[in-house]
């Protein structure tokens, strides 16, 4: 299974979780694992999907959810998980 | 699993540490590419070079979106050319058009840098050594993305005094040749001792005639992660200062060994090392000579900051070694002046000279780097500055190099821009007493000793 984290930082706002929701389920992409916060008035969110089924090519699907983070007026970054893996597990 | 904490962190770095893969560098072999016939050598260099590289630039590219990791660098690494070129060069101008080949084939693949116009002359000159070496000057200002190395000294050589004394001579034509561009040929002209076949890092990369016909290097960095960690043991005592680096220097080079697994099976050639250097940039936060002040230092340059440079190299290696499969290059802590903020803030304010650098490049992993010198220091003074250096490397078995830049035209207190990832720097004094009669003796500085070991 190919893994990817999805990241979401910005000011808290009605709506966020649904439209990235919404993007990920039109393009088939499953979401294994949801974790949330707010710090400060900060929206913080990651997503662990699985990219398996979508038709999409990776660089596509990282500009699509960067302008998705743009029109609600947050960040948001799209990478595989094995950077994290690599840099926080032996 | 990964959890949130670890996610931010490592975004953290990267956003805000500036935490990036410094260089992807593609090392190219050239060896099948002599010929006797000078058009021949050229058409094959093209081509070899085309067809190994120009994937290169979007497949970092790639990675970089992938991972959400900025790939700075994408570039290229070749045999010395005056191995390549030996057979066909009959005139410095013959190396010239080689060099105009490599600029060619840079702009068409998209790399910023080339690197490998280059000679090893440890411990004598050949015809076509010495050739390419008087070519450098035109061939450094007539190209843009070209790259020059000359390795004249070894532990097991010794220091070819010979090469020490011409390479003084053609630093100033090149500044001389470049001197509209505030002498930015230098920039691009490094001068080694034990020069490593498989540095990443420009200007001073070149195709070891020991390496595969291609191969995978990446150089990572990130000085503002080491910074921004060791902000959080203030006050801490050495053990904890050490295992903060150390941990530090491992997250850096886990990614650096990821992009280049990548980028060796994307592009189908053998991955060869991580360089583990702390390269830092003039970007506010990607500084060296920061860690140093967070260490304890006023400024780069106060008493203890040889020390302070020793314990930062040694446990950037500790932590990094265990990060990555094979590690190589120079791996270490580099020390450039022009491409460091804190460097040219200490210079400026009095902290740092040259002779502080100095002492600092017997435990950093090069040596004088980026310093601009007054346009009129003369060649004699320059190779004495040379020899300093070169005997360190062979003495300690490390690598030492030499890139000063005398600025024509301009003298010390003037400040001289080369722009991008080379920065500025304010021009340094140089010791005027003269070495003239030390550099015109001629021939070889022997190799020591280091037999009396048990």
């Amino acid at each position: 299974m190919k893994k990817t984290i999805i990241t979401v930082v910005g000011k808290d706002t009605v709506g966020i979780i649904a439209r990235v929701c919404t993007y990920l389920a039109d393009n088939q992409i499953n979401i294994l694992d949801i974790s949330q916060t707010i710090v400060q008035g900060y929206f913080n969110m990651m997503m662990i999907v699985d990219t398996n089924l979508t038709q999409k090519d990776f660089g596509v699907i990282v500009k699509d959810l960067e302008q998705l983070g743009e029109n609600i007026g947050v960040i948001i970054k799209c990478q595989k998980e094995e950077i994290f893996n690599q840099m926080h597990r032996i | 699993m990964i959890n949130i904490f670890e996610v931010a962190e490592t975004n953290e770095m990267i956003e805000k540490e500036n935490l990036d893969v410094r260089t992807i560098t593609l090392g190219i072999s050239l060896l099948d590419c002599i010929d006797a016939d000078l058009k021949l050598v050229n058409e094959k260099i093209y081509h070899k070079i085309y067809h190994a590289a120009k994937d290169l630039v979007e497949t970092g590219e790639y990675i970089s979106a992938e991972y959400g990791i900025p790939i700075v660098n994408k570039r290229i690494s070749v045999t010395p050319v005056s191995l390549v070129g030996g057979a066909a060069c009959k005139t410095p101008e013959d190396f010239v058009s080689i060099a105009h080949t490599l600029d060619k084939v840079a702009h068409e693949v998209g790399v910023n840098f080339i690197g490998g116009y280059s000679a090893l002359v440890s411990k004598g000159m050949t015809e076509a050594d010495e050739r390419l070496i008087r070519s450098i000057p035109k061939a450094l200002a007539v190209t843009e993305r070209v790259c020059s190395s000359v390795n004249v000294g070894s532990t097991r050589t010794g220091i070819n005094m010979d090469a020490v004394k011409l390479m003084g001579e053609v630093i100033l034509q090149t500044a001389e040749a470049t001197r509209d561009a505030d002498s930015l040929g230098c920039a691009k002209l490094v001068v080694f001792c034990n020069a490593p076949d498989d540095n990443p890092f420009m200007a001073g990369a070149f195709h070891g005639v020991t390496e595969a016909d291609k191969v995978i290097n990446v150089g990572v960095s990130g000085p503002g992660v080491v910074k921004t960690a060791l902000e959080k043991v203030r006050g801490e005592n050495f053990e904890v200062l050490c295992e903060t680096i150390k941990k530090t220097a491992f997250k850096v080079t886990r990614v650096g060994q990821l992009v280049a697994k990548e980028a060796s099976k994307r592009l189908q050639v053998p991955f060869g090392i991580v360089d583990l250097s702390l390269a830092p940039t003039p970007a506010i936060g990607d500084s060296v000579a920061d860690i140093l002040c967070e260490i304890g230092l006023e400024y780069a340059g106060a008493p203890g900051t040889t020390a302070a440079l020793a314990l930062l190299n040694d446990q950037v290696k500790k932590g990094g070694v265990m990060a990555s499969s094979y590690v190589g290059g120079l791996s270490g802590a580099f020390i450039p002046v022009s491409e460091d903020q804190g460097m040219i803030d200490a210079v400026s304010a009095g902290a740092l000279t040259l002779e502080k650098l100095e002492a600092m490049t017997c435990v950093c992993s090069v040596g004088l780097d980026m310093i601009a010198v007054p346009g009129d220091t003369k060649a004699t003074t320059l190779s004495g500055i040379i020899a300093d250096e070169m005997a360190i490397g062979m003495v300690n078995q490390k690598t030492t190099a030499v890139r000063l830049i005398p600025v024509i035209g301009k003298g010390v207190g003037e400040t001289v821009e080369f722009g991008g990832l080379l920065g500025y720097a304010p021009i340094m004094p140089v010791n005027g007493f003269s070495c003239d009669a030390f550099v015109n003796r001629g021939g070889r500085i022997p190799a020591p000793i280091h037999s009396f070991k048990n």
